[in-house]
């Protein structure tokens, strides 16, 4: 054989097998996690978990406040965060599109996107925490807020852009005014991307520890009082994985399952909605 | 104002609907449209053709304001329909729009179902009792030769329909609003020729009622369906007049190559 083609096959080897190493590297540090996840996670899961508040030192109890606690955060992070990261998503797509405050907007989105958690959560904290005088519910919705509008900002601005103009003309070309070009037409096009878009934004809060430990902090009891800090799961395991105690590190494997499972749900419902987004248009 | 409006267009006869006088379009810097004049008869067929960026497709987006979307875009002079200046900032586009149909290219029916594609553009000028609007969807359906198609599935998405069916919808959802003049751009060139013989039947019965400006690059399309004839070359109207004459005895040079097939 040519030598030269066997350096080429040689080559090619060379560069399939690094680049299916480097894959399996990856992965196996993620299916090590879910696998730890579960194991531990698995064995702590109960109906207790589900029924009891978060014991005192040593003791066994469930986490019913902290799932409580996050989940009416998260409902009000994604109340405040969803409209406001639609409405600007819906000026970046139709009214800013190429005006030098559109790119500015779009540029610092895009920083805010990848700004650390633990920045918002200070910010809230200077924002909200110092100036009511105690940590509080309310300061960590609105920590999870700001950490989701990026999100959502970025996908409704990508998904009605894969609107063509073309149904945006058509709608206009019947005397339609922009707004309800927008809600009825655009909108309607754009439905299961925006969805997915506030999926992924939810997925992505539903884990932050840092922007709560310096909001809602933590609460022993059963409180819905948003005036007042908040049991939520991210602290939680936080404090319970680093004790001493047996029964502690076990409510936090199965707080940890409890979200990675959350998070997988919503990944994979944001995913089938995402396929559903581009086929109809594209 | 003289009456102008009972404007003769060339020497057929015809009531003039719509007036360009002095029109000059810009896409920024550039002049895309240089000095059109020219009356569109009504209730007749006007064609525009040329070859590709000749300015055919942006003279009828000028009928509807459609350019007035993109900042960068402007005309001048004037485009009187019956006796107002559609060009002047007092005229009313949404008005406007509601008097002139449009009909895109590429089929554009709305996410929504068949009824809903229709009752659309009438819920944006009209409050109809459910039973009216049921007769309108019906009515503009039929007009588009497609009440029979779809009878039965009013309520699926009109997105599921063929691309010829989709172009009918659409035609129907201009018509439903009950305009005066249906502009329609290239709509023939993305459908098959069976459903381009249909759309061009239609276009034969909706003159009866409507004024009908088209665009086509097909000339056979325009030789067929159309009763007036605009030959453009890089923004100039070249030469304008009764489609039989343009095509069998044109009198300039441009357009006798042109319609030879010599260039273009």
């Amino acid at each position: 054989m040519d030598w030269r083609y066997f350096r080429r096959r040689a080559t090619n080897v060379f560069n399939l097998t690094g680049s299916v190493i480097a894959t399996l590297f990856g992965l196996v540090w993620l299916f090590w996690i879910l696998w730890t996840t579960f194991a531990y996670g698995i064995s702590a899961i109960d109906w207790t978990i589900f029924t009891q508040n978060t014991p005192a030192p040593g003791n066994d109890g469930g986490l019913a406040n902290a799932i409580v606690g996050s989940l009416i955060m998260v409902s009000f992070a994604t109340l405040i965060g969803t409209p406001i990261g639609i409405l600007a998503g819906t000026y970046l797509a139709e009214y800013g599109r190429t005006k030098p405050i559109a790119s500015t907007i779009r540029f610092l989105n895009d920083i805010l996107l990848s700004a650390p958690s633990i920045i918002i959560g200070l910010f809230v904290y200077e924002l909200i925490v110092l100036r009511v005088g105690h940590f509080s519910a309310w300061a960590g919705a609105v920590a999870l807020a700001i950490i989701m509008l990026p999100v959502v900002i970025r996908t409704t601005e990508e998904m009605l852009r894969l609107v063509p103009d073309t149904l945006r003309e058509a709608a206009l070309a019947l005397g339609a005014p922009r707004w309800k070009m927008i809600t009825l037409v655009a909108y309607r096009a754009a439905l299961s991307g925006v969805i997915t878009g506030v999926l992924l934004a939810v997925a992505r809060i539903a884990g932050e520890t840092a922007p709560l430990l310096f909001t809602a902090l933590n609460n022993q009891f059963w409180s819905t009082n948003m005036s007042q800090p908040m049991a939520n799961l991210p602290v939680v395991i936080f404090q319970f994985a680093m004790s001493p105690y047996e029964s502690w590190h076990a409510l936090a494997w199965a707080g940890s399952l409890l979200i990675t499972l959350s998070v997988l749900v919503l990944s994979i419902l944001a995913r089938t909605l995402l396929r559903k987004a581009r086929m109809e248009y594209s | 104002m003289m009456n102008l409006s009972q404007d003769v267009v060339v020497d057929t006869g015809a009531m003039s609907k719509i007036r360009v006088r002095e029109l000059n379009f810009y896409y920024g810097k550039f002049h895309a449209l240089k000095n059109i004049n020219l009356s569109i008869a009504a209730n007749k067929v006007t064609a525009f053709i040329g070859p590709s960026g000749c300015g055919k497709s942006t003279l009828l987006r000028t009928f509807n304001r459609m350019y007035e979307l993109y900042p960068d875009q402007r005309a001048t002079g004037d485009i009187v329909l019956d006796d107002e200046n559609v060009l002047s900032p007092r005229a009313d586009v949404f008005r406007l729009r509601a008097r002139v149909g449009m009909v895109f290219q590429k089929p554009t029916p709305f996410p929504m179902t068949i009824y809903e594609n229709i009752a659309y553009g009438v819920r944006l000028y009209e409050r109809l009792r459910r039973s009216d609007m049921d007769d309108r969807v019906e009515w503009a359906l039929q007009q588009a030769a497609l009440w029979d198609e779809v009878k039965d599935k009013l309520k699926q998405s009109g997105m599921s329909l063929s691309g010829g069916q989709q172009q009918r919808l659409c035609i129907a959802r201009a018509i439903a609003v009950k305009p005066e003049v249906v502009l329609l751009d290239e709509p023939a060139s993305a459908l098959d020729p069976i459903s381009t013989l249909k759309i061009e039947e239609l276009i034969s019965e909706l003159k009866r009622n409507y004024t009908i400006v088209i665009v086509t690059h097909n000339m056979q399309q325009a030789a067929r369906v159309s009763d007036f004839t605009a030959f453009m070359y890089l923004g100039d109207l070249i030469e304008f007049g009764d489609t039989n004459t343009i095509f069998t005895n044109p009198s300039n040079k441009q357009t006798e190559d042109y319609i030879t097939g010599r260039y273009g």
